[in-house]
């Protein structure tokens, strides 16, 4: 039910943009008013979802430890897995964000006869779901040509080594081809593993259908039907610089790319999306394992109604006594 | 009830039913699910809703209110803790944890997938606390909290036993931990307890001790203790109790005074201290180091462990070692010095007989016994002879709350490499921070649930027979009393043949004491290596 009702809504989307710009002719609508308004839920949706988890307190200091805590000076510590401090934090969470060290340790659990349960390493999730991350930053990164007046040097490297390979024209870049791979592989196993398709929700399919697609029509944007390249740029500068402008003659495609953009901005906030800033905040990941060292403070720590050594003796005084333990009252 | 041949349980399907989970209703299968908990035992400590209901009966006598009392629990959990609340916001269900779940890898009901164990209470948190949910419903993953939602969420709650190995495994750290500990406090404040945890609890609060041993009787199980240790050894212990002064208070988990082979490791305990003459002493009101309430709620937890402090305050002691526990150290590590802390009335832990500051402690002033017992290894202040032991082919059990929970890891080991001349690890995914649950933590070591606690003790009982039949392993260490109870009946079950031991038991038969007598037996009263004649 959710694939398809997932398949259907970014459907709906494109005809929307069809509809609207093809037939209404809501050029201004969809070039300007629609991209400021989902940048701007995306913005402030991001940061008070952000604030939202901020405000919650964090009553209890409880890495999940990954390695040897510190102890003595004869035993090595896993600085790393198990960190001490500030900085073994950063450099945990370095690894959890920009390679996603968690994900690496991915095993896979097999029952055969006897019974004998093994465990083999699988590393597709974590390339799958690497290559898709770092692939859609870059592809994102590209996209800054858009709105800069020269085009920095920064992103016309980025631009020459991402199309290393020279072939076509306009030349491939290889993050285009790897990022729709990894959308197709995040999709299949999806679909295909008969747990993940068990637990996976609309709210699963839908970003997946919305990515590939905005990935699609981009990749059909620059190789397949030619659009007015000036024209866009003259929109996106127009938007950046708040003096927008709709370019005549720009191709339907290109309003449809941005319509789908524009949906995954605006949707990114409300959604599991939020993983993206929701990894920096984990409790689990980001605090530092000292807890006997240093003491953690839970801000609403309270007293509590507790069963005192005073009671306990009058329970039990004269069995005490009987037993020769020494009581506080005779 | 006869539990099925190993054979027949370890045939499992895990393959999902056709019908999405939403609309697979949750069977309660015997077996399976613990006993609900005694009317009695929540009235002792005060907790609402107290009543006698039984889990088979349709009706659970829940309050009127029920589910307002639920969802506005859950909103006040939801901005108490941002674990919860984040937790339950940021799951992508890529399904990772789905099969580093020993409930899951033993039984294959997918709802024992930790998402999916999530989800059930994630989805009555979108209904109320979301906006998506509130709107969009089942299509947002949202759901009504009916009474069947309710009794499902308790039969799962109750299929988790905290031990966070999904947790390392989620690319954004999501601890089920979290998810099931709150979710039970939710259903305590309905008077949904199980008997196994609730008892304990009520217990802990009146006598000091899970297995509501009362002080002449814990005098009396020493007793026994250093008459069987004097046998063994021709020495005489003599342990105090409750007494003022003493340099040092000892608490370990109250299993270890009770049964076997718990009862090994006290005697191997009582046998270390008195050999280095520590001036230390046991407490029969800070009888327990283990803390049931951890299993009810953050509150009860707390309440229960006072005593600890407030003991060693009273004694006036300068310092506190832990005896060998699982849980019992995720609380002492993580959370003790938060909920008592500054722990300003101790002084920072120095070994009295090495030296050694214990600075990764100076704070909550709790060492672990095993950090003690390695640092005199260390220091070469035990004479040690390891070919006592050489009976033993032994492989060590890392529990799960001192592993993910504190990273403690080479102290044991350090300790078991002195102790005994054969020591083998299983495979790599199961040890470690990578190591499996016994199958019964978290309160879940009942008797009217034990298909699930096999099912769940399959992974580690299966990581044993490796080893055992590649090495002859027949000995598994651990340090942890309810991995002391459980392990025994998980690996009698699946490893018939392997014995378990707490890691201060082989201390004690490999010390060599000052003034002991020809040692002939170990301290089970089993002839030591070469000894069978005598």
């Amino acid at each position: 039910m959710g694939l398809l009702f997932s398949f259907f809504t970014v459907t709906a989307l494109v005809l929307i943009v069809l509809i609207g710009v093809k037939a209404a002719n809501f050029h201004y609508l969809f070039g300007v008013i629609v991209p400021y308004a989902a940048f701007l839920t995306f913005f402030i949706g991001v940061i008070y979802r952000v604030m939202q988890w901020g405000r919650v307190p964090v009553p209890f200091r409880i890495p999940t430890t990954a390695g040897q805590e510190k102890s003595f000076p004869w035993i090595k510590q896993n600085a790393i897995d198990n960190p001490s401090t500030a900085f073994g934090v950063i450099i945990r969470m370095a690894f959890e964000v920009l390679l996603f060290r968690s994900l690496f340790r991915n095993t896979n659990t097999e029952l055969r006869e006897g019974p004998k349960l093994s465990y083999g390493s699988t590393k597709w999730l974590w390339l799958g779901g690497l290559a898709f991350h770092w692939t859609f930053f870059i592809i994102l990164t590209r996209h800054l040509r858009l709105f800069f007046e020269p085009v920095p040097m920064l992103i016309q490297i980025m631009e020459s080594l991402d199309g290393f390979f020279q072939v076509g024209a306009p030349v491939l870049y290889l993050t285009d081809l790897i990022f729709l791979g990894a959308v197709t592989f995040l999709f299949l196993r999806r679909v295909i593993i008969p747990q993940v398709r068990y637990i996976s929700l609309a709210a699963d399919y839908f970003p997946l259908f919305l990515i590939f697609s905005i990935g699609f029509t981009g990749i059909l944007m620059r190789y397949f039907f030619k659009t007015d390249v000036v024209g866009i740029k003259q929109l996106t500068m127009g938007l950046i610089t708040f003096s927008p402008v709709v370019p005549t003659g720009i191709g339907i495609i290109f309003y449809i790319h941005l319509f789908l953009i524009s949906a995954l901005f605006a949707y990114f906030p409300l959604s599991k999306l939020m993983h993206m800033a929701g990894v920096f905040l984990s409790p689990t990941r980001n605090l530092v394992n000292n807890n006997r060292a240093v003491m953690h403070v839970n801000p609403w720590n309270y007293p509590v109604k507790v069963h005192t050594y005073e009671e306990y003796e009058n329970d039990y005084r004269e069995k005490m006594k009987a037993a020769g333990l020494p009581v506080e009252k005779e | 009830m006869a539990n099925p041949k190993p054979e027949e349980l370890a045939r499992i399907d895990y393959k999902p039913p056709k019908t999405g989970w939403m609309d697979t209703p949750t069977v309660f299968k015997p077996g399976i699910f613990p006993n609900a908990c005694k009317q009695k035992s929540l009235e002792t400590v005060g907790f609402p809703n107290a009543r006698q209901w039984s889990v088979k009966d349709e009706d659970w006598k829940l309050p009127e209110n029920w589910q307002e009392i639920f969802i506005e629990g859950l909103r006040e959990r939801v901005s108490k803790y941002r674990s919860f609340r984040l937790f339950l916001d940021i799951c992508v269900r890529c399904g990772a944890c789905a099969d580093k779940c020993h409930f899951f890898i033993g039984g294959g009901d997918p709802k024992n997938m930790p998402v999916l164990r999530a989800e059930l209470l994630r989805s009555v948190y979108r209904k109320y606390c979301t906006t998506s949910g509130k709107v969009m419903g089942k299509l947002a993953g949202a759901r009504e909290l009916t009474i069947e939602v309710l009794k499902e969420i308790w039969y799962y709650a109750y299929q988790c036993t905290e031990c966070r190995r999904c947790s390392l495994f989620c690319p954004y750290g999501i601890d089920t931990a979290e998810i099931t500990i709150l979710a039970r406090e939710l259903l305590n404040l309905l008077g949904l307890n199980i008997d196994w945890i609730a008892g304990p609890v009520a217990n802990c609060w009146l006598t000091g001790n899970h297995l509501g041993l009362q002080p002449h009787t814990i005098k009396d199980s020493f007793e026994m203790f250093v008459d069987d240790l004097e046998t063994a050894t021709g020495i005489r212990v003599n342990p105090t109790f409750n007494r003022k002064g003493a340099e040092i208070l000892l608490v370990v988990p109250s299993g270890d005074l009770f049964a076997d082979p718990g009862t090994f490791t006290t005697m191997g305990e009582l046998l270390l201290f008195h050999e280095l003459g520590l001036d230390y002493t046991w407490s029969t009101f800070a009888s327990e180091g283990g803390d049931f309430g951890f299993f009810t709620s953050n509150e009860m937890a707390k309440r229960l462990h006072n005593k600890i402090y407030e003991e060693a305050k009273r004694l006036k002691v300068k310092w506190i070692i832990g005896g060998e526990c699982g849980h019992m150290w995720r609380v002492w590590h993580q959370y003790h010095n938060t909920w008592f802390g500054p722990v300003d009335f101790l002084e920072e832990p120095v070994s009295p007989i090495t030296g050694t500051k214990f600075e990764n402690t100076k704070s909550n002033k709790t060492v672990h016994i095993c950090e003690f017992t390695a640092d005199l290894i260390k220091h070469g202040k035990l004479n040690l002879d390891p070919g006592r032991n050489d009976n033993l082919k032994v492989t060590y059990h890392d529990s799960c709350n001192t592993s993910r929970g504190m990273g403690f890891l080479e102290e044991p080991r350090y300790i078991i490499n002195n102790v005994c001349n054969h020591f083998y690890e299983m495979p790599p995914n199961t040890i470690r921070e990578q190591t499996f649950c016994c199958g019964s933590g978290s309160g879940l070591n009942a008797s009217e649930n034990m298909e699930n606690r096999l099912r769940g003790g399959l992974p580690r009982a299966n990581a044993v027979k490796h080893v055992k039949d590649k090495y002859g392993v027949n000995m598994l260490a651990c340090i942890c009393a309810i991995d002391r109870a459980a392990l025994t009946t998980s690996v009698d079950y699946w490893v018939p043949g392997v014995r378990v031991t707490g890691v201060h038991e082989m201390v004690g038969n490999a010390l060599v004491c000052k003034g002991e007598k020809k040692r002939t037996t170990d301290l089970r009263g089993d002839p030591l290596p070469g000894m069978e004649g005598e």
